[in-house]
C-alpha cells in the first residue's frame, strides 16, 4: 500500500496571542458589553451628585449674619469682652493678673464652677473692635499657661510661673508687637514678637474670652470672670478712659453668654474686674455648627459605594453563576492573572465614573450651597483635588475588595453584604451620638470606613478644645493614610482570592 | 397551603446556608452589642444614656444577615430555575410567596429572640461594670421594666419586618446582589442622608419614614419625648415598607413569566 505524505491541517488563522494586554481587553469586554453593569457605574457616578444636589437645595440659609474672616481668609472667631482705649504710636501696656474663674451651666439659668482648659485673660492689641481684624495678644489661660497669641492661627507658649499672680506686657514698637511674662512684675521673660499692620491708631486694653467647653460627647458654653491690677500705659501710650465691650457679639460663631451671665467689666481702685464669653482662635466646626465641608458635599459617596460594590461582586460571581468561569479559566490558566486583570479593568472603570461624579457633586454642590447663603470651610484647590480624585479612589478600592470577597465567596449576596457592612456600618456606628470619642477615632483607624478620611478638610487645633470626633468631620489618621486602610484590605483579599481560586476547582 | 409550607420548610431545613446565616446573625448581633456596650461608660450620678439601646445595637448589624437570608430564599430559586419546579407544583403563586414568608419569618423570629435575648443579657453582664450601676441611675436590665420589654420584644418584631422586606424586594428584583444592595441602601443610608439635609423639616421626615430609623425607635427608653417618631408608629413605619414591599412582590410574582 503506498502511502502519500500527509499534510496536517493547519488553521489559516494567526497564533492567538495569551498577553497580559490581552486579558485586560477580555474582562473590558466581558464589562462594557453587560447593560447593567454599566448603568450600575453611571448610577454610582449620578448618587454622589443627586446627593450633593439635594444637600444644596434643602440647605436655605440667605440672610444670615456672615462669618467673621481672619486676615488669611480663614473662618475665625472673634468673640470677647474688650476694656479698650485707643492707644497711637508706640508704647507698652502692663497688668497682673490675679485671678481667672470660670463657670458652666448647670440646669437652667444656674451656673457652677467648672474648669474651662482654654479661658483667656490678658492684654490684647487690636486694628479695630472688627470681627476678625489683626491682633496680638498675650493671656493667661484656664490650664495652658501663659500664651502668646495672634493672627488667629499662631499660639506660643510663655513660661509657666506657679505663682497665682501673673504679670504681663505687650508692646509696640513700629509694626514689632512684643509679649512679656513675670512672675513678680520685676524680671520680665520675652515670649515673642509678631508683626502685624495695625495702623497709627490700635486698639487696646484688657480681655477675657471663655470658649466652650467639651462636655462627654458635646460642648458647653462657659462665662470666665478674671481680675486685673496694676493696669498702666507707659512709653508713648497714654491713659484715657477705659470702654467695655463685646467684639462679636452678634456673629454665627458665637454661642452665647450662659444665663444669667452677661459680659460686663467693673473698676474699684484700680482693680478690673472683667467677665467675658467666647474666644479668639480659628473656627471649627462646633464654633460655626451651620457651615458645610466638602464632606458633606460627597455624602452621595455611600450610595455611590452602594452601586459600585454591588457591580463589583456580580463582575466575579455572575461567572460562577453562568459557568463562564470555566471558559475563562481554560482560555487563561493562570488564573491570578485572570483576577488581577478583573481588579484592574474593575478599578479603572470605578475610578473613571467616580472621579466624573465627585467632580460634577463638588462642583454643583458649592455652587448651590453658595446661592443658598450656606458658608463652607474654605479649601485650597489642590485640597479639592486631592477630596475629588480620594473619592474615586475609595470607590475603586472598595470595588477591589468587593470582587476579591466575590471571588472568595462566589456567591454575591454573601459578598455584597459583607463588603457594606464593614464600609458602612462602622460610620453609623460613628454617627451615633452615644458613641464615645475614644471608640469612633478606633473604628475609623482600623475598619474600611477608615478611607473616608480622604474626605476630610477640617484642621485639628491644639490651642482649640472641640469634639474632634469622625461624626464632626474630624478623621484620626492623615487624608492618604485613611485611604491606605482600605487599600490594605482591598490587596490582602486579592491576594487571598488568587491564593484561593489557583486551589480550589472552579 | 400547608403542602406548600411543609415543602418550604424543607427546601430551608436541607440546605446549609440557611442555618449558618440565622447563627452568624445571633454571633453578629451579639457580638456588636457587646462592643458597644464595653466602649460607654458612666462616670458618674446623673449621666445620661439609654442602657437598653446600648444592649440592642447589635440589630443593626444583624438586620443585614437576615436580608441575606430572605433574599437567597428566593433569588437562589431565581438562580438555579428551582422556580419553576415550585411554581409547576404549586401553581398559586400566592400560596407559594405566603409559604416562603411564614417560614422565613418563623425562623426569624426564633433565631432573632435569641440574638435579642442574649444581647440583652451581654448588656446586663457588662454595663454595670461599665458604671452603669443603680447608684449611678441605670438598675439593672431586665424584662420586668416595661420599655425594656417593648423594645426587646420590638426588636424580634423588627427583624422579622426586615425579613418580610427583603422577600418582597428579592421577588420583585430576583437577582441576589441588586436585590442585597437595595436592602441594604434603604436600611443604612437615609440615616446618613439626613446629616446632611439642611432643612429640618426634611430631615425629620426623613427621619420618620425611613425603614431603619423610624423603626429601631422601639429600643428607645429614654428622653422618649426627642424621638423622631413614638416607637410603636415607628415600627408601623417599617411595617408599612414591609407591607408594600410584600405586596409588589405578589402582584409581580403573579403577573411575571417565572
Amino acid at each position: 500500500m503506498v502511502t502519500g505524505s500527509v499534510t496536517p491541517y493547519r488553521s489559516g488563522q494567526r497564533d492567538g496571542r495569551d498577553g497580559f494586554a490581552q486579558l485586560l481587553h477580555s474582562e473590558w469586554t466581558k464589562f462594557h458589553t453587560v447593560r447593567g453593569w454599566m448603568l450600575g457605574m453611571a448610577a454610582a457616578a449620578l448618587m454622589l451628585v443627586l446627593v450633593a444636589l439635594l444637600a444644596g437645595i434643602s440647605s436655605d440659609q440667605r440672610g444670615a449674619p456672615a462669618v467673621p474672616t481672619g486676615p488669611g481668609g480663614e473662618p475665625v472667631t472673634d468673640n470677647f469682652y474688650f476694656v479698650h482705649q485707643p492707644l497711637t504710636g508706640d508704647g507698652s501696656i502692663t497688668v497682673s493678673v490675679s485671678g481667672l474663674d470660670s463657670s458652666v451651666p448647670e440646669g437652667l439659668g444656674e451656673l457652677r464652677p467648672g474648669v474651662v482648659p482654654w479661658a483667656k485673660a490678658g492684654l490684647i492689641v487690636k486694628e479695630s473692635t472688627r470681627e476678625g481684624s489683626p491682633y496680638a495678644a498675650i493671656m493667661v489661660t484656664g490650664s495652658h499657661g501663659v500664651r502668646m497669641q495672634d493672627g488667629y492661627l499662631n499660639d506660643r507658649a510663655g513660661p509657666v510661673s506657679a505663682a497665682a499672680v501673673r504679670w504681663l506686657r505687650l508692646e509696640r514698637s513700629g509694626d514689632a508687637i512684643t509679649g512679656y511674662a513675670s512672675a513678680d512684675g520685676k524680671d520680665w521673660t520675652r515670649v515673642g514678637t509678631v508683626h502685624l499692620e495695625l495702623g497709627p491708631t490700635a486698639q487696646g486694653g484688657l480681655f477675657v474670652a471663655s470658649p466652650q467647653s467639651v462636655e462627654g460627647m458635646g460642648t458647653t458654653a462657659s462665662v470666665s470672670t478674671a481680675t486685673f491690677g496694676d493696669l498702666r500705659l507707659q512709653g508713648g501710650w497714654t491713659g484715657r478712659n477705659w470702654a467695655g465691650e463685646q467684639v462679636g457679639g452678634e456673629s454665627p460663631s458665637f454661642a452665647g453668654y450662659p444665663p444669667p451671665a452677661a459680659g460686663s467689666f467693673t473698676r474699684s481702685s484700680g482693680t478690673f474686674t472683667v467677665t467675658g464669653a467666647g474666644d479668639i482662635a480659628p473656627a471649627v466646626r462646633y464654633s460655626l455648627p451651620t457651615a458645610g465641608t466638602l464632606g458633606n458635599i460627597l455624602t452621595g459617596t455611600f450610595a455611590g459605594l452602594i452601586a459600585v460594590v454591588v457591580v463589583a461582586a456580580l463582575f466575579i460571581t455572575t461567572e460562577y453563576r453562568k459557568k463562564l468561569i470555566l471558559v475563562t479559566l481554560t482560555a487563561s490558566p493562570k488564573r491570578g492573572r485572570v483576577l488581577l486583570a478583573k481588579a484592574i479593568v474593575l478599578g479603572a472603570v470605578t475610578f473613571v465614573a467616580g472621579l466624573a461624579g465627585a467632580v460634577v457633586a463638588i462642583q454643583l454642590g458649592e455652587r448651590l450651597a453658595r446661592s443658598n447663603g450656606v458658608y463652607l470651610f474654605p479649601v485650597t484647590s489642590s485640597t479639592e483635588l486631592r477630596v475629588a480624585l480620594g473619592t474615586a479612589a475609595l470607590l475603586a478600592a472598595a470595588s477591589v475588595l468587593a470582587l476579591s470577597v466575590g471571588a472568595i465567596f462566589r456567591t454575591s449576596a454573601g459578598a455584597v453584604t459583607t463588603v457594606i457592612a464593614a464600609i458602612v456600618l462602622p460610620y453609623l456606628l460613628v454617627a451615633n451620638p452615644f458613641m464615645p470619642a475614644d471608640a469612633a477615632r478606633l473604628l475609623t483607624r482600623v475598619t474600611p470606613a477608615a478611607a473616608f478620611a480622604v474626605q476630610q478638610t477640617l484642621v485639628q487645633y491644639p490651642q482649640v478644645e472641640n469634639p474632634y470626633t469622625p461624626y464632626n468631620d474630624y478623621y484620626p489618621l492623615a487624608p492618604w493614610a485613611g485611604l491606605a486602610v482600605l487599600a490594605g484590605y482591598a490587596v490582602a483579599s486579592l491576594a487571598i482570592a488568587a491564593v484561593v481560586l489557583r486551589r480550589r476547582d472552579a | 397551603m400547608s403542602t406548600a409550607l411543609h415543602a418550604e420548610w424543607t427546601k430551608l431545613r436541607t440546605v446549609a446556608s440557611p442555618l449558618w446565616l440565622l447563627l452568624g446573625m445571633i454571633a453578629a448581633t451579639v457580638a456588636l452589642s457587646a462592643g458597644a456596650t464595653s466602649v460607654v461608660t458612666c462616670a458618674a450620678a446623673g449621666c445620661g444614656g439609654d442602657v437598653t439601646r446600648y444592649s440592642l445595637i447589635g440589630v443593626e448589624l444583624g438586620q443585614a444577615l437576615v436580608a441575606i437570608l430572605a433574599v437567597l430564599v428566593i433569588s437562589s430559586e431565581y438562580s438555579s430555575g428551582m422556580i419553576r419546579t415550585t411554581l409547576t407544583a404549586v401553581p398559586r403563586r400566592t400560596t407559594v410567596f405566603a409559604a416562603k414568608a411564614i417560614t422565613v419569618t418563623g425562623v426569624v423570629a426564633v433565631a432573632g429572640t435569641i440574638a435579642v435575648l442574649a444581647s440583652l443579657l451581654v448588656g446586663r453582664f457588662i454595663l454595670p461594670r461599665q458604671g452603669f450601676t443603680a447608684s449611678h441611675g441605670h438598675p439593672v436590665l431586665s424584662l420586668a421594666d416595661g420599655l425594656t420589654l417593648r423594645a426587646t420584644a420590638g426588636s424580634i418584631l423588627y427583624l422579622t419586618l426586615i425579613a418580610l422586606l427583603s422577600l418582597g424586594i428579592a421577588v420583585v428584583v430576583r437577582d441576589s446582589a441588586t436585590s442585597i444592595g437595595v436592602i441594604l441602601g434603604l436600611l443604612y443610608l437615609p440615616p446618613i442622608l439626613a446629616q446632611v439635609i439642611g432643612n429640618p423639616h426634611w430631615q425629620h421626615l426623613l427621619q420618620r419614614l425611613a425603614p431603619m430609623s423610624a423603626g429601631l425607635t422601639i429600643q428607645a427608653t429614654t428622653n422618649l419625648n426627642s424621638l423622631p417618631i413614638c416607637p410603636w408608629a415607628g415600627l408601623g413605619a417599617t411595617a408599612a415598607w414591609s407591607a408594600a414591599a410584600l405586596t409588589s412582590g405578589v402582584v409581580v410574582l403573579r403577573t411575571r413569566d417565572a
